[in-house]
Formats: structure tokens, sequence, C-alpha cells
């Protein structure tokens, strides 16, 4: 205790309280100074993040036509962007850095795989849980094949499909931070720099603004998809 | 590519395996930490939400740990159990530097799907047979213990099996900060720049992966009441990686 006083003591000025003598967890002062540097991470994080899902979205949806398509190729589709699943994330970066470098693409690409396996799962219910009589009305009145997809089954199946694009965008904002370790983590770099230097009002901003990007993401979806589904909005809420 | 060679030496040099920083040492420490996790969030979420689902109450409480623990990053969480000065302890027996820390992470990632899955297993028990247990005279306890639980096995063990291969995988975050397991070998090769022995970490890791989740299918079969019979997964088995 008198050690610390006398740091406080010698330091000519009132010491912020992001100094080694003081550390506090909440500095208002911190969020002021290094504002560019909290708001340059929480772009990289954004984009990185909406980079990923949307590469897996790119992928999930052929992946789940054909999987609905040839049943066979149904077990191969889910087994494989389950097995991805199994190998952890501080794994799968490295694993894919010979291919990519030490760069933000190698986060994103790991990322969107790991984003695949929900999606592709949620495609597929969403597209199973439109009914048979609905699609053979649909035909009926003489809906092409391409015109049946995105006119009928596909916003029948938003409310399943956005479920599993919820759960994938939250689970990915999470998932960026491990990008700390090739250097392209966003909020992550400075958890890890937090961590390591011991800076604790660095670390908690990081954390708490890692988690309301998720939330807000989140939020965003769910009135996107009230936006698209007005027909559900009577009932239960998907 | 060269850097495949130089993971192939690291893999196959034995010196690389023995010794006190060896892999066989950080791999045991990862699965005295994945198994210790795991039969902490069993201990604690099991009996919540199994009886909570024989209550039929409590569904939202459970939906929304599962949300809520998606959104926090286990590195953040990580991160902050290690710098707080509780519990501040530098060392935890077998456990190593920042031991407790990764544990008390690990345990919270582990509850969601556990809680989640026991939860919906007790609930989708078929409303007729639990309607027949209590024709036939049985107390709740009973109900409970003899016919709930046992047909809602099979989705509780999925749970269970989906926590241990997700809390394996994610123990290895540890390192990040300067946790035990292996997941030290993967960043000590890349903070080092070298890749070799990053991957062969990362190789070893999803290695152990499959065959913990094989383990754990056999595992899940054995506590099949009806063998053979469709087990129903729920949407929610696929919680975040870490």
């Amino acid at each position: 205790m008198t050690l610390l006083g006398l740091q406080v003591a010698t330091a000519a000025s009132e010491p912020s309280c992001y100094s080694r003598a003081v550390n506090d967890w909440v500095c208002g002062a911190y969020l002021a100074d290094r504002r560019q540097q909290l708001v340059e991470a929480t772009i990289e994080h954004l984009w990185i993040t909406t980079a990923a899902v949307l590469l897996g979205v790119a992928i999930a949806f052929p992946l789940a036509l054909l999987a609905r398509r040839q049943p066979r190729l149904e077990g191969l589709v889910l087994g494989v962007s389950t097995g991805l699943y199994t190998i952890p994330s501080l794994a799968l970066f490295p694993l894919l850095v010979p291919f990519t470098g030490i760069s933000a693409t190698t986060v994103v690409i790991g990322l969107a795989a790991y984003a695949l396996t929900i999606l592709v799962r949620s495609m597929l219910e969403g597209l199973r849980s439109v009914p048979a009589d609905v699609r053979e009305s649909a035909t009926g009145l003489g809906y092409s094949p391409t015109s049946l997809l995105f006119r009928i089954e596909l916003p029948l199946a938003l409310p399943v499909i956005m479920a599993g694009l919820r759960i994938a965008t939250v689970s990915t904002v999470a998932l960026t931070t491990v990008g700390a370790l090739v250097a392209h983590g966003g909020l992550g770099n400075l958890i890890q720099d937090g961590v390591f230097s011991n800076f604790r009002a660095e670390l908690l901003a990081a954390c708490v603004l890692c988690v309301l990007l998720a939330l807000l993401l989140d939020v965003l979806l769910v009135l996107t998809q009230r936006l698209l589904t007005p027909w559900t909005r009577g009932g239960a809420a998907a | 590519m060269n850097v495949f060679v130089d993971t192939w030496d690291y893999l196959f040099d034995g010196a690389n395996w023995g010794g006190s920083g060896g892999m066989w040492r950080l791999l045991v420490q990862q699965l005295l930490i994945t198994v210790t996790a795991l039969v902490a969030a069993m201990a604690v979420g099991l009996p919540v939400a199994l009886w909570l689902g024989h209550l039929g109450r409590g569904g939202f409480l459970a939906i929304n740990i599962s949300n809520v623990g998606r959104a926090i990053p286990t590195f953040a969480l990580l991160a902050l159990l290690v710098t707080l000065d509780w519990p501040g302890v530098t060392t935890f027996g077998p456990y190593g530097r920042a031991g407790i820390a990764t544990l008390l992470a690990l345990t919270a990632f582990a509850l969601p799907p556990i809680i989640t899955n026991s939860y919906v297993a007790v609930t989708e028990v078929a409303a007729e047979v639990k309607e027949s247990a209590r024709g036939m005279g049985m107390t709740s306890w009973q109900q409970f213990s003899r016919v709930e639980l046992p047909l809602a096995l099979p989705l509780v063990a999925a749970g269970v099996r989906l926590a241990l291969v997700q809390v394996w995988a994610t123990a290895t975050i540890a390192a990040l900060v300067a946790g035990p397991g292996l997941g030290r070998v993967i960043t000590d090769g890349f903070y080092n720049s070298y890749y070799g022995k990053g991957i062969a970490g990362a190789v070893v890791v999803a290695l152990v992966a499959l065959v913990l989740e094989l383990l754990a299918a056999l595992g899940q079969r054995l506590v099949h009441p009806l063998p053979r019979a469709a087990v129903r997964r729920t949407d929610d088995s696929m919680p975040a990686p870490g």
C-alpha cells in the first residue's frame, strides 16, 4: 500500500485512471484517449464478422439446395460441415495459414466454415418446413421450379433460416476474437493485449464492446426478419 | 510446401512429446481440464435443467441462458477471469497457471448445451406416457426417476457429448492467456514463426477431438434404453465453438 501511495505521490500530475499504479477496470479517460483504436478494432471486428457470415450464406445456400435435391448427398454435406465443427478455432486458423497467410482472409474463411454448419442445417430444415400442399398448389398454379423456390419456399422458410442466421452471427462475433492469434481478431486483439499487459480498462472495454456488437447484430437481424415476414407478426413470433 | 514437412517432422520427433513441456503432458493437462469442467457443468446444470423440465417450467430461462452464453466470447470471459484479482491463483495443482480461470470459463461454456438439451429432453417425453405414469399412482418423484429420466437419457447424453467435444476444442483458447493445454503448442509455434509446430499442435487437437467424439458417440449408444431407435436432436444442439 505504501509503495502504491509513493508511486502516486511521485507522479508529478494526477495519474490517469489507466496508469500502471491505478489500473481501473472502468476508465473514461482511456475511452477518450484511445477512441480511435477502439473504433478501428470494432470496425475490423464488424467487417470480419459480416464477411464471414455472408461467405457462409453464399456457400451454404447452394449446398442446402444440393442436399435437398440429392438425399444421398445430404449425409455427406451434413457430415462434412459437422466435421469442420469439431476442429477447434484455435487450430483452424493455424491450419489455414499455409494457404492464406497471416491475414484477415484466414480469419474470414475459418469463421465462414463454422457458420456453414449452422447455416446449412437451418436452411435444410427451413425448406423442409414448407408444407407439401403449399408446394403442390404453387406448382398447380404454374410456378416454375425457380419461382417456386424464390417466391414460395424461401419466404415460408425464412423464419427458420433467420433463426439459424442469428445463431451463426452471434457465435461468429464471439469467435472473431480468437482471430487475435493471427493478429486479425478485431476486438480480440485488444483483449489479448489487455491480458498480456495487464491493462484492465482496455480488456473490459473490448469485452463489453464485443458483447454489445453481438447483441446489436442480433437485434438488427430480428428487425430485418420482422420487415421481411410481416405475415408472422400476428401470431407467435418465430 | 515446407510447412508441412516441418509439421511432419515435429509430430514424429519423440523429443517433442516427452518431458515437462512435451505434448503428452499438455495433452493430459487439457484432458484433465476438459473432464473437470464437464463434470462441474453437469453437476450444476443437470439437476436444475432436469427438474425444471419435469415441472415443465423455466424453458424461457434455459433458452436465454443458452443465447446469452453464445454472445459472450469464451476468450473474453477467460481474459477477464485471468486479470481479476479473484480468483487470483497463479498455480492450481495439476491444472497449471491460470488453471482456475480456465476451469470457470470452460464450465460456463459447457452449461448452455447441457442445460438446453436436458430441459428439452424431459419436456419432450410424450405427454401420454407421463399421464399413464400419473394414472398408475406414481408420485412426482417416481414419475421423474422411473419414467421421464430413462426416456430423456439419450437426448441428455447428446447434450453432454456435444459439450465434451466443444469444451475440449475450446480448452485450447487457454493458451491465449498463457494457460495450460495443447493450445500452447499452437500459440508458441505461431508467435515464434515456427508454423510447423503450430500446425502440429492443431493436428493433434483436431485428432483428439475426433477420438473424443467417437468415444462419446459410443457412450451415448450405451445409455439408450431402446436400441437403435431414432433420437431426435434439438435445433439448439449446435451452440458456439470456442
